[in-house]
């Protein structure tokens, strides 16, 4: 076994790497979970179903608007050089997935908000007169309306990779080096948006349709973490180091019980049973969902840090 | 064009850290923290041990994850000798590039920005050895054109054996450690 | 104790803090001098030398903009060829620490429960120059004592001596490097000396007994080493743990500590035996060649194996390859080597070994160093000393050729063979430096007078009754360095920038102080510089020229005995001394003897130490860049025995001695690189003064856990290598 003394120390790179802190799971999340919201709400705009799915076509765009905000916020309170965040608009760095996201999220907003005004609620309307006026025209014109539906699902569905991507590009941090993790966040945000409508819509029947929605969201995300780690158990050495220590290290508990048991297991199970009509839907299940969700993040994002080509055994 | 690089003789080095201290005075490096550090590798069982002293710094990688991953191009690869320099009235300090180093080699300036071992380009341009290069006792460094095969330091890579740090990462090293 | 010296340093802290508020005139004075200087636009250089160590390495400060930016070393110095060592380069960090001492102090009421308060330095020396007055009256002037160490205290011993005492010492004798000057003018006449005169880089076989290069960072033997190592020297590592240099060897001895002597007995007996020494050195230079062979024939390599745990074929082999190199072979006699009390008698081995592989006076071995021949300044002679020096009553210690510093410590305390009641401490740590504090602060209690000069706050200083804080010496002059070494050269310290307070360059105090004192006559210049001038026009020099280079070199001299230096040894036979009559006739071996050291009690460690390369014993931990790089110490433990013992590295623990005293919490390092059987900690860390804000409780103190020592019998140096510790678990 080697025994290796490094002198430096570096504050938030050593002992381990810790160059972010809650910031950034927060943002994946709702990163995620946004991303989820447009392709769900993208596709009930896409399928005309947005007269059906009340919650979803009309309140979730704006909500989405307020998590995205607060989302690009906590990323913002991660820059060290806070005064200079607009140099990300002065250029575009093709090999830079933050770069990417960067713009990504620009056009995010405008499709959040044209998505917004297919129908825009009773509440709003009336109070800015040029909306109103757009949202007639786009009314006016079925093709508007799928294009919007579409223009959602593909910045969504960019959107959920990008989380993942933003991670994975990372060879040097070997836990985040798996061609899975886009997979897994995007799915995950699926899942956890799925949940969130679950959660907060009054309406019955879209309850029961985002609840059998999310079981196979989930289904599905229990197939990605599946490849994900065996992806990384079959890999290198520092791989498969790597992955142990979620599997088995010192964030096994939190991955194990927080993230696969109460975040996936346990409501898929619940939720399996309300949609067969053996239990109540109760905000239990989607609870779960979304903080799992979030858990994820952190995890991945803390452990992916710690994970190293070099230091890793060290640690142990 | 240059292509400059670092050979680090490892059978001289003591790990006496000078070559962190002269960093640290010529390059003015705030306290707490360094932009070269001293990793002593020791292999095997007492008494039979094996030591290897190491030097490190950024590698000034030909394939640098660290410009690829920066979102406004602060990180960038130097006209002058394809040395990678960070340009800090660019940097926002989202710290991707910190991620994407495998070596660690790069930290947060306490003024914001992302900062690491420059080469000491602002000596080289002058025609000096970087500081490090210049104090270390047991003249264990040397620095130079890598694409010269006169340079003092090609001449070293071929004539003896040597080796990179994780090589595996991809990222193509230019400071190589003589063993 | 521990708990007192805190105290003490509180009442220092809270009441200068107090003086300094309300002394609006050192305040103004230090504005002043934190700006950068007048007029100075981009980058200047000065060169001058350094004191980080003693070794005085060549250097030249570099201003940005008037401000100290970096030290880098005078490529025309020999000692450092352009190159100082990890310290050097970091002293900057000296002059920039904001713990430095500031103005000079004083304890205004009784010892024990004193007051301290910022005082002119007129005050300082109007009280000093009285007390020294009383106790010259009462006592005679024997009766002040001054340690100093380095050559900043050259100008206070020339005070001193002006005074009337004999009793100058330095701890570099009698806990550093005494027994080894002991052990070798025994041997061959003469002192290895400092810069040591061993020729590393053309050594063809090198032979390290424990001198740690690399940590140890004495510049030239280190960048010498590194020239050994490149040109295939055989490397030798003796060594209880596996040391930087032993990294380099061919072969490493994990010895167990204490049994040195034993191996090198051992290797003597193989190349005896087997006939590999050089002979016709040997019959050329030496004295009773036969008596020392036939006192050794008992020493077999399988005698030394249980001693020492060195495989005899281990032995056999060392020896033959250090005999395959010679006279080439450099057995190296370390520097730091009050170990086990035996130490004398083990150097007098090495230098026998050395003998016996021809390598004393010869290429790859010993030089002959070479020194400029400055003359000293013409004073007046000093007063004849009434009392003979205190340390060594009655040559108790037949072969110290330079007074003991614990000697005088004891006289202290036991007023034996007269009392001592004045304490001039330059430089030194005695805290630190010597060993058993607990007998340094009694014999403090003794003293009607103590002064300390430093330049920051140390432990010692907190024992003072006026501390005057010096400039550091990048803001001052001081003596001319004319170091013996491979060629004659005459350097110089200049100032490169102003000191930020109150605080003064050492020949300025010693020369105020003769002055309060009526010695005037003995400073007949009124600036250094006047007294560089008359020193320098004496040998021919020129001081423009010495402060534009910094150094001046002679012409190149012969420095082996192939290059025609005469091979005379000043010993009573004229020849090198395989068997010492001296010795015999003081009651001592006279050839070296083996004695099994003292084992400890049982499950405790052995407490090693050494250095580290970023630190000058306990002089550089509030350096501000050296501490960035090492800012507490750790205690090596084997790794096995700290899995055994539960711990791991980066636990904090605490370490008990055999005497029960307990240290600071101190990092573990659980290593591959040490024996099971002892431990391991860098000296000088484990601050316990409180003004020392930024190295304060950092780290243990080795100085604290060595309560004993063992007294070389022949020149007195205290070996410290004999203490033992447990480890004790830090609550959380
Ligand atoms: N326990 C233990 N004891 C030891 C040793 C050990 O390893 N362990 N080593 C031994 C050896 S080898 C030696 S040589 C001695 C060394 O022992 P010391 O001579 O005591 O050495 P330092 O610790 O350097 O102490 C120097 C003191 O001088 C002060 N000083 C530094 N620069 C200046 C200056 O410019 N002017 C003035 N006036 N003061 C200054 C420092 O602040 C410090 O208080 O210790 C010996 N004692
Ligand atoms: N960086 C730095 N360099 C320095 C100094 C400094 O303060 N800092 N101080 C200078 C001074 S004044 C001196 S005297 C020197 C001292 O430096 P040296 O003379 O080289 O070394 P020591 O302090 O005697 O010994 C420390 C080494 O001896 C080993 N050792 C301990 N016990 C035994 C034993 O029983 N047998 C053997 N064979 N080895 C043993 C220890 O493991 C350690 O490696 O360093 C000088 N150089
Ligand atoms: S200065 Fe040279 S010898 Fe010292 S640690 Fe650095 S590379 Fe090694
Ligand atoms: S070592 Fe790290 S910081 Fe330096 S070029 Fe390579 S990836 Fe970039
Ligand atoms: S921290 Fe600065 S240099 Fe690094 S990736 Fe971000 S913007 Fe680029
Ligand atoms: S090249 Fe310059 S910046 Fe890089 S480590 Fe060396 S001294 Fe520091
Ligand atoms: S050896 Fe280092 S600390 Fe000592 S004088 Fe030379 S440069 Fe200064
Ligand atoms: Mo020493």
């Amino acid at each position: 076994m080697n025994e290796s003394t490094i002198t430096r120390h570096n504050t938030l790179i050593d002992p381990a790497l810790h160059i972010w802190g809650w910031e950034i799971p927060v943002y994946l999340f709702m990163g995620g979970l946004v991303a989820g919201i447009m392709i769900i709400a993208g596709y009930f705009t896409f399928k005309g179903q947005y007269k059906h799915n009340y919650f979803s076509s009309f309140y979730l765009p704006h909500v989405s608007l307020i998590l995205l905000s607060g989302g690009m916020f906590a990323l913002f309170l991660d820059l060290e050089y806070k005064i200079h965040v607009w140099r990300l608009y002065t250029t575009f760095q093709i090999t830079s997935p933050m770069s990417w996201g960067a713009w990504i999220l620009l056009f995010i907003y405008p499709a959040l908000w044209l998505n917004s005004l297919v129908r825009i609620p009773q509440t709003f309307q009336g109070r800015i007169p040029l909306f109103d006026k757009l949202s007639v025209r786009i009314n006016a014109n079925p093709r508007a309306i799928k294009f919007i539906g579409v223009f959602n699902m593909l910045l969504g569905t960019l959107l959920g990779i990008y989380t993942g991507v933003l991670l994975s590009s990372f060879a040097s941090r070997p836990l985040w080096n798996s061609s899975m993790l886009w997979m897994l966040f995007l799915v995950s945000g699926l899942s956890s948006a799925a949940a969130f409508v679950h959660l907060i819509t009054t309406d019955k029947y879209e309850r029961v349709l985002l609840a059998k929605a999310d079981n196979s969201f989930l289904t599905l995300e229990l197939f990605v973490f599946g490849g994900f780690i065996t992806g990384m158990l079959t890999s290198t050495r520092v791989h498969v180091e790597a992955i142990m220590f979620i599997l088995a290290g010192p964030y096994a508990p939190a991955f194990w019980v927080f993230v696969i048991g109460m975040g996936v297991v346990i409501p898929l199970f619940l939720q399996l049973l309300a949609v067969n009509k053996k239990i109540m839907h109760t905000p239990v299940a989607p609870i779960m969902v979304i903080a799992g969700g979030l858990i994820l993040r952190f995890v991945i994002v803390y452990a992916g840090q710690v994970s190293h080509w070099t230091k890793l055994s060290v640690l142990k | 064009m240059a292509r400059y690089g670092m050979v680090i003789d490892t059978t001289k080095c003591v790990g006496c850290m000078d070559c962190v201290v002269a960093c640290k005075t010529e390059n003015g490096t705030p306290e707490g923290f360094n932009r070269d550090w001293i990793n002593y590798v020791v292999s095997g069982e007492f008494p039979t041990l094996n030591m290897e002293i190491r030097s490190e710094r950024c590698n000034h990688c030909d394939n640098p994850p660290c410009v690829d991953s920066c979102p406004t191009g602060a990180s960038h690869v130097h006209d002058v000798g394809k040395v990678v320099l960070v340009d800090d009235k660019l940097c926002i300090g989202c710290k991707a590039c910190i991620a994407a180093c495998p070596y660690d080699a790069r930290y947060i300036h306490p003024e914001g920005y992302a900062d690491k071992c420059t080469f000491c380009i602002h000596r080289v341009e002058q025609g000096l050895d970087p500081a490090c290069v210049s104090v270390c006792p047991t003249r264990c460094m040397y620095f130079g054109d890598l694409d010269d095969p006169n340079s003092q330091v090609s001449k070293l890579l071929n004539s003896r054996k040597n080796h990179t740090l994780i090589p595996d990462a991809g990222t193509k090293p230019r400071v190589y450690y003589l063993t | 104790m521990n708990a007192l010296s805190r105290r003490r340093f509180l009442k220092i802290t809270g009441t200068t803090v107090g003086a300094a508020a309300a002394g609006g005139a050192a305040l103004k004075a230090s504005q002043i001098l934190t700006q950068p200087r007048s007029g100075s636009k981009g980058i200047q250089k000065i060169p001058t030398y350094c004191d980080i160590c003693f070794w005085k390495c060549g250097a030249i400060a570099y201003l940005k903009d008037g401000r100290l930016w970096k030290v880098e070393g005078n490529p025309e110095d020999p000692l450092s060829r352009g190159r100082l060592c990890p310290r050097g380069t970091g002293g900057v960090g000296a002059h920039y620490d904001p713990d430095r001492l500031k103005a000079p102090l004083l304890r205004m009421t009784k010892r024990g429960n004193e007051e301290w308060v910022e005082v002119t330095w007129d005050q300082a020396f109007d009280y000093i120059a009285d007390r020294m007055q009383k106790i010259k009256k009462k006592y005679g002037p024997e009766s002040v004592a001054l340690f100093s160490h380095g050559i900043g205290g050259n100008f206070f011993k020339h005070t001193l001596k002006a005074f009337g005492t004999p009793n100058i010492a330095a701890p570099s004798f009698a806990q550093c490097r005494g027994p080894r000057d002991a052990g070798f003018r025994l041997t061959f006449g003469e002192d290895v000396s400092s810069p040591e005169r061993t020729d590393i880089k053309n050594a063809e076989c090198l032979v390290l007994i424990g001198s740690h290069l690399g940590e140890n960072m004495h510049n030239s033997q280190v960048q010498e080493f590194a020239q050994a190592v490149e040109n295939g020297a055989t490397i030798i590592v003796v060594d209880p743990r596996f040391s930087i240099a032993a990294s380099k060897a061919k072969y490493y001895l994990p010895i167990k500590p204490g049994t040195d002597l034993a191996l090198i007995l051992a290797w003597m007996n193989v190349i005896v035996k087997e006939g590999l020494y050089d002979q016709e050195y040997v019959q050329k230079y030496g004295f009773g060649f036969e008596q020392f062979a036939t006192s050794i024939t008992e020493y077999t390599p399988e005698w030394a194996y249980p001693e020492t745990g060195i495989q005899p074929e281990i032995i056999r082999k060392t020896a033959r390859e250090m005999a395959r190199y010679k006279p080439a072979t450099l057995v190296h006699p370390g520097r730091h080597v009050t170990w086990y009390g035996d130490d004398t008698q083990r150097s007098r081995a090495i230098a026998l070994l050395n003998a016996l592989l021809g390598s004393w006076g010869r290429k790859g071995g010993f030089y002959y160093p070479v020194g400029m021949d400055v003359p000293s300044y013409p004073y007046p002679a000093y007063p004849k000393t009434v009392k003979e020096k205190v340390d060594n009553p009655a040559k108790k210690y037949p072969f110290a050729h330079e007074a003991i510093t614990t000697g005088i410590r004891e006289a202290t305390i036991t007023e034996q063979p007269y009392p001592i009641k004045g304490w001039f401490v330059y430089a030194t740590n005695l805290i630190q430096a010597l060993p058993n504090e607990q007998e340094t602060i009694k014999a403090i209690q003794n003293l009607d007078l103590m002064v300390v000069i430093d330049v920051i706050p140390s432990e010692i200083a907190g024992w003072a009754d006026v501390v005057l804080p010096e400039s550091v010496y990048l803001e001052r002059y001081d003596d001319l360095n004319v170091e013996w070494f491979r060629e004659p050269f005459v350097a110089l310290r200049q100032p490169a920038v102003e000191s930020p307070n109150d605080q003064k360059p050492n020949w300025w105090m010693a020369k105020k102080l003769a002055e309060k004192l009526g010695l005037g006559q003995y400073y007949p210049w009124n600036d250094i510089e006047e007294y560089f001038d008359v020193r320098l026009k004496s040998a021919g020099l020129s001081l423009s020229e010495l402060k534009k280079k910094g150094i001046i070199k002679g012409a190149q001299q012969p420095i082996y005995f192939d290059e025609g230096i005469p091979a005379d040894f000043s010993t009573p036979s004229g020849k090198i001394e395989f068997y010492s009559v001296q010795l015999a006739k003081a009651g001592f071996d006279p050839v070296p003897k083996y004695k099994r050291p003292a084992g400890g009690p049982p499950g405790y460690f052995r407490l090693l130490f050494g250095r580290a390369p970023v630190h000058s014993f306990g002089r550089t931990q509030s350096n501000r860049i050296l501490s960035d790089m090492m800012d507490e110490n750790e205690i090596w433990v084997n790794k096995k025995a700290a899995t055994r013992l539960g711990v791991k590295s980066g636990d904090y623990v605490r370490l008990k001695n055999q005497d029960g005293v307990v240290s600071n919490k101190i990092k573990v390092k659980a290593t591959e690189r040490i024996r099971p059987d002892c431990v391991y900690m860098v000296h000088g860390f484990g601050h316990t003064s409180k003004m020392l804000k930024h190295a304060y409780m950092k780290g243990a103190s080795d100085s604290q856990l060595i309560t004993r020592y063992e007294t070389d019998p022949l020149m007195g140096g205290t070996g410290m290598n004999v203490n033992f510790v447990t480890i004790v678990w830090e609550e959380a």
